[in-house]
């Protein structure tokens, strides 16, 4: 038996305000009938392909901090070095009119480009900033990871001015599909199947391969997976570069959404792809695919749903506090995420 | 065997020649070939290629003790040819290729700085200067210490009054000596030739004066009572103090814009020192309390549309502050669970949703939303009113005074202690019978409320505040400013906060790059020096016990400082 203190009871309030609220707003919004079903379907849909590059990026956070304990703050600029970099391929190619000849071959060449420069400046990082932090207090790394994170903005920012760019885009990807009845604009299902698949693989090579079982070795226990002839440092330089060529690849699917890449892109996709790791249980491959989707399909049936319904003006705008309360609340509750029961299980 | 080190001096050299280009290709040639150090000799845009050279020739030199001179002259010029060699390759790719269209700072101004405005013919001035500039990094490593001390503080001296020209020029604009002393160290934008050499020989003298005498001054401190050192302790503080009471009236405007800003941010350093330095709570959500205390501020006393009561300054100040303490004991408690890492994602949530509710639709009505709270008045004592930053200087002084006051009391009681405790480890504080609740919601509410009280006096200075003001990245700024400081170190807050804030503002073509500069030296800091630059005692002396017990003695005990953050 727990004594109940006010700490607990302040909580408890907190549960029951937040829970009123969203079913208030609930009941507010259906009653209100405004929008009809397939304005819904719109909503899941672009929020599921939203959540599906949030869940990309979040499998480095996973990875690295599964490994590491290590929460990777410059992730979210590997992300934009990748989408960034991307940029100036699809702009010759735009320019040259290569893009819409051959637009499958033309966005696989910006893709690889993508991936292959965010796992670049990932593996770099990791040399120059993180590895020789190794053996310090937690702090430390985390502090460094900021400061790498400042120093690849503005790096990206002197090098390439601090303007938007704006992304090209491929004569293939305008306009929608009808799959099922439901349109779907091209974009989005691009990004669904192109990162539902590059999730799959991931999965395959972590659950499946040698490598992928000694880097689950290592992030299980380091001493005992070195002990048993493991490569520790090689399982830490690919869990990098996994999760960052993941990033890279986000940074592509975010780049053919959003159209338009700046050196500022990566803080807030980073931020809610580490709430999404987070959501789903950090250090837990699924967890994170599953808090990307969760998360993004939050945010955008959520401004709608819950606040609309309480009379809140222009509920868009306050997206991200659904996506930060969420955080929040997971944080209290449940800091083990959806998924997570392992890391309860190692703390204690 | 032999030929290891003409190696490594050379990877050394193409490692340096790669900063090189970094440097170049994020601008800072460019933008820095305006600011001349010494006119007509060298500008800051080309010493930082230079530096580089001599860099990789110090580098490079080493790797093989005992070796010849000779040797070692000859393995820096080859570091510093490598430096040479890559910056022209850039020179020449940049001039046959339009790199413009990618890397926008590839200018033809930058291109021209690097190659001594001659172009690709050039080149063969570059590898000469590169390779002798690296001789001579080289032949700094050959110097008795005794020499080479006085000389790298006589060459620091000279280049850091290059570079705060401006500054010092404003300084000394005046009649009398004060201009008499301008024109014999300044040309226009720079140091004259003249003006250099008399620095340099200045300082040189007064660095080896003191190496020879200053072991007799130590002596005499040291044989004096300990009373009559209290004395002087006390009357230099008191001079110091002086001293900066007179900044506005002799430093002019822009000086003391520049010392409240830095004021500003020691008040928050101070007041985040306490929860991240003395409790160890990583909080990176601390922006939102400014936030608070600044909005509070603004509704109480604002004169336009959305100011309710119209309050004075002294009167909306408490209330800000302890509108800011409740909003810290609020936030605080239901993230009191939550541990390391995990608590600076809650808080940095926390500071985020704070500043998009202030910038929402829905709240406009209330707040301003992006348009913000104007109208802000002056504070006024009397018939004084602190108008602009002259006054507004005095205003922050005194905080910062009231401040640090209340953070040494806090840090020498008994809450000060227990929250050390908590820092160095959670789990055995709470089993020595610390109330972990209490403890860390009153570090909270602490930090909270200095915080608010920073707001409060940033809403005065602006007279009016926009959201935008809120951004994580004055949460970061602060966090980082403890961190070069050195954590839990009230010296450390304002050392870090004159360093991150100050240099940046006073170098004004710094401002572009700041946060560039602010990231490399996080990442550096980290690796050479990640107890800070002016660390608390306790922490000081952890470090130094453990230099004595070795490596691993060390090791133990830069585990068993950081703790706090370990779950």
């Amino acid at each position: 038996m727990r004594r109940f203190s006010v700490v607990d009871l302040y909580l408890w309030a907190f549960r029951i305000v937040v829970l009123m609220v969203v079913v208030w707003g609930m009941i507010g919004t259906i009653m209100a009938r405004r929008y009809p079903g397939d304005v819904w379907i719109d909503f899941v849909v672009f929020g599921m392909s939203q959540g599906s590059i949030y869940a990309l990026i979040a499998l480095g956070y996973t990875m690295v901090y599964g490994i590491l304990r290590m929460i990777n703050f410059a992730h979210g600029e590997v992300f934009m070095s990748g989408a960034y970099t991307g940029y100036f391929v699809a702009a010759a190619f735009g320019r040259s009119g290569y893009l819409d000849r051959n637009p499958v071959v033309s966005l696989l060449v910006v893709l690889a480009v993508a991936m292959i420069t965010s796992t670049a400046i990932a593996l770099l990082l990791e040399r120059v900033a993180y590895r020789p932090l190794r053996r310090s207090p937690r702090l430390v790394p985390l502090i460094a990871a900021i400061g790498a994170s400042f120093f690849l903005q503005y790096t990206f920012r002197g090098f390439f001015g601090s303007g938007f760019q704006a992304y090209p885009e491929a004569q293939m990807l305008k306009g929608t599909w009808v799959i099922a009845g439901i349109g779907i604009l091209r974009t989005q299902a691009v990004v669904l199947v192109a990162s539902v698949l590059m999730m799959l693989g991931l999965y395959a090579f972590v659950m499946r391969t040698k490598t992928g079982t000694a880097m689950r070795a290592v992030s299980e226990d380091r001493e005992a997976a070195a002990l048993m002839g493991i490569d520790v440092d090689r399982a830490i330089v690919i869990a990098f570069a996994v999760g960052a060529s993941m990033a890279g690849a986000a940074g592509f699917l975010y780049a053919i959404v959003f159209k338009q890449v700046h050196f500022f892109m990566g803080f807030v996709p980073g931020i809610k792809a580490f709430t999404a790791a987070v959501l789903g249980g950090i250090g837990n491959i699924p967890g994170a695919m599953l808090g990307g989707l969760f998360l993004g399909l939050f945010e955008s049936v959520g401004p709608i749903l819950f606040l609309e319904g309480l009379g809140i003006v222009a509920p868009y705008q306050l997206k991200d506090v659904i996506a930060f309360t969420m955080l929040v609340m997971v944080l209290i509750f449940r800091p083990s995420g959806i998924m997570g029961e392992r890391l309860v299980a190692k703390k204690a | 065997m032999r030929r290891q080190p003409w190696i490594a001096a050379a990877q050394k050299g193409l490692i340096w020649g790669g900063v090189a280009v970094f440097l170049a290709l994020v601008g800072m040639v460019e933008t820095f070939a305006g600011r001349q150090i010494v006119v007509g000799v060298i500008s800051l845009g080309l010493a930082l290629p230079v530096l580089t050279a001599v860099v990789a020739g110090y580098q490079g030199a080493q790797g093989h003790p005992g070796g010849a001179p000779g040797a070692f002259l000859a393995r820096g010029a080859l570091g510093g040819a490598a430096v040479g060699t890559v910056v022209s390759g850039l020179v020449v790719l940049g001039t046959f290729v339009n790199m413009r269209s990618m890397f926008v700072s590839a200018s033809p101004t930058m291109f021209e700085t690097l190659s001594f405005g001659r172009g690709v013919s050039g080149i063969p001035l570059v590898l000469l200067g590169a390779a002798a500039v690296g001789a001579v990094g080289a032949a700094a490593s050959l110097l008795s210490p005794g020499v080479r001390r006085p000389l790298v503080t006589a060459l620091a001296w000279t280049l850091g009054i290059g570079l705060f020209q401006e500054l010092l020029q404003i300084l000394l604009h005046a009649e009398g000596t004060r201009t008499a002393v301008r024109e014999l160290l300044f040309v226009e934008d720079g140091l004259s030739m003249r003006g250099a050499t008399i620095v340099f020989a200045l300082a040189w003298g007064a660095t080896a004066g003191w190496a020879r005498r200053g072991g007799a001054v130590r002596q005499w401190h040291g044989r004096l009572s300990a009373p009559r050192q209290r004395v002087l302790r006390l009357s230099s503080l008191g001079a110091a103090v002086a001293l900066l009471l007179l900044v506005p009236l002799g430093g002019g405007l822009f000086l003391s814009q520049v010392l409240v800003l830095v004021g500003l941010f020691a008040l928050l350093g101070l007041g985040l020192n306490i929860v991240v330095g003395f409790a160890g709570l990583l909080d990176l959500g601390y922006v939102a309390f400014f936030a608070i205390g600044a909005y509070t501020v603004g509704l109480l006393t604002s004169v336009g549309e959305h100011g309710i009561i119209g309050l004075s300054f002294w009167a909306a100040v408490p209330v800000a502050v302890a509108v800011s303490l409740v909003a810290g004991v609020l936030l605080g408690v239901p993230v009191l669970g939550i541990r390391g890492d995990y608590l600076a994602i809650a808080t940095l949530g926390f500071g985020e949703i704070i500043r998009i509710l202030v910038l929402s639709d829905f709240l406009r009505p209330w707040l301003g939303g992006s348009q913000g709270v104007l109208g802000i008045p002056k504070p006024m004592i009397g018939g004084f009113e602190f108008r602009g930053p002259e006054q507004l200087f005095y205003l922050t002084l005194a905080s910062c005074a009231l401040v640090i006051f209340i953070a040494m009391r806090l840090r020498d009681s008994r809450l000060g202690r227990a929250w050390m405790a908590v820092r160095e480890d959670e789990d055995v504080a709470e089993a020595m019978g610390i109330n972990l609740v209490n403890v860390k919601l009153m570090a909270f509410a602490m930090g909270a409320a200095f915080g608010g009280l920073s707001g409060a006096i940033f809403a005065v200075m602006l007279g009016s505040i926009f959201p935008h003001s809120f951004q994580l990245l004055i949460s970061i700024n602060v966090l980082a400013l403890i961190i070069v400081g050195g954590m839990g170190s009230m010296p450390g807050v304002i050392v870090g906060s004159l360093f991150l804030v100050g240099m940046p503002e006073l170098l004004r073509e710094f401002a572009e790059y700041r946060f560039l500069i602010y990231g490399a030296s996080l990442v550096l800091m980290m690796q050479l020096r990640p107890e800070g630059l002016w660390p608390a005692a306790a922490l000081r002396r952890e470090l130094h016990a453990a230099e004595e017990m070795g490596p691993s003695g060390r090791a133990e005990a830069a585990a068993g400082s950081g703790r706090p953050l370990e779950e």
